[in-house]
């Protein structure tokens, strides 16, 4: 087994308890640290298949603004106790089950699907990812969906504070 | 690394998303399972970037494919943002009316 399969495995693994240990915390703070670890994992994925813009981006962007907001909220809103009601179990059960059922049928689906047997995601290799060639592509293709995209930011920016304003 | 271990993996996290997205009632685990559901997707658009590179990489040593996925994966991010911000705001604004933050409460938009 080479380190970049024990890696892959490794980073699988933390992304996939994380992600559980998401849904089984009572204390809310306890799952925003969780999906940090899940973040990390997903990160450490993106380095793998050498793509560092979005490495970092997600690391900047998810685990370093949104989760803040995240436990910032909770934390003003003094959620730290749990108290939150349960939902009763038959409801739960047929949550689980029906999650379960999709995921099922999606990985049969994926295991006999023709097209993509062996196919491989090149990892370490590849420069596509990098930053260059990803800036160069970005203002030469798709720059009007950028401006439209700091748009949408001055929108939301003021949709969220006309929305949060006590009235 | 063989596609499927990648596409297996995000579906596994899309569907751990879902089922938290059905069985929690705090309204903020919900909306975080939302976002490790986003974070399912763009895991799987890189990997198959990756993978057309691989293929066109073949013929032509200096292809740029896969190029685009990326950059989608990076507009993705960009929504997510935009969205968490607003969702946290009216999350904010349901708990100064309600002081809770179940999701149930939510029914009385249909009276």
């Amino acid at each position: 087994m080479s380190a970049t399969q024990i890696i892959f495995w490794f980073l699988s693994a933390l992304a996939l308890v994380s992600a559980l240990m998401v849904l089984f915390s009572k204390n809310p703070v306890h799952s925003v640290l969780w999906l940090i670890a899940v973040f990390f994992a997903i990160s450490g994925h993106y380095i793998l298949l050498n793509a560092q813009f979005l490495a970092i981006v997600n690391l900047i962007v998810y685990a370093g603004a949104i989760m803040v907001l995240f436990l910032f909220v909770i934390m003003l809103m003094n959620l730290n106790k749990d108290m939150e009601s349960q939902k009763n179990l038959w409801m739960k059960l047929a949550g689980t089950i029906s999650g379960g059922c999709l995921l099922m049928i999606l990985v049969s689906l994926v295991r006999q699907s023709p097209e993509i047997a062996g196919k491989i995601a090149e990892v370490k290799t590849g420069d596509i990812g990098l930053i260059g060639n990803l800036g160069k592509v970005l203002f030469n293709e798709y720059v009007v969906p950028f401006e439209i995209s700091s748009v949408l930011f001055l929108s939301a920016m003021i949709g969220a504070i006309v929305i949060g304003k006590k009235d | 690394m063989p596609i499927q271990y990648y596409i297996i993996l995000s579906l596994a996290l899309f569907c751990i998303g879902i089922v938290g997205v059905l069985v929690r009632r705090n309204v903020i685990i919900v909306f975080m399972c939302i976002e490790l559901m986003l974070n399912a997707v763009n895991l799987l658009l890189v990997a198959f970037s990756k993978m057309h590179h691989a293929i066109a990489v073949v013929n032509d040593k200096a292809s740029a494919a896969g190029t685009d996925a990326q950059l989608f994966v990076f507009f993705i991010m960009v929504v997510a943002a935009a969205e968490v911000s607003v969702g946290l705001a009216i999350i904010v604004m349901m708990y100064r009316n309600t002081h809770s933050v179940d999701v149930n409460f939510l029914n009385r938009l249909k009276n």
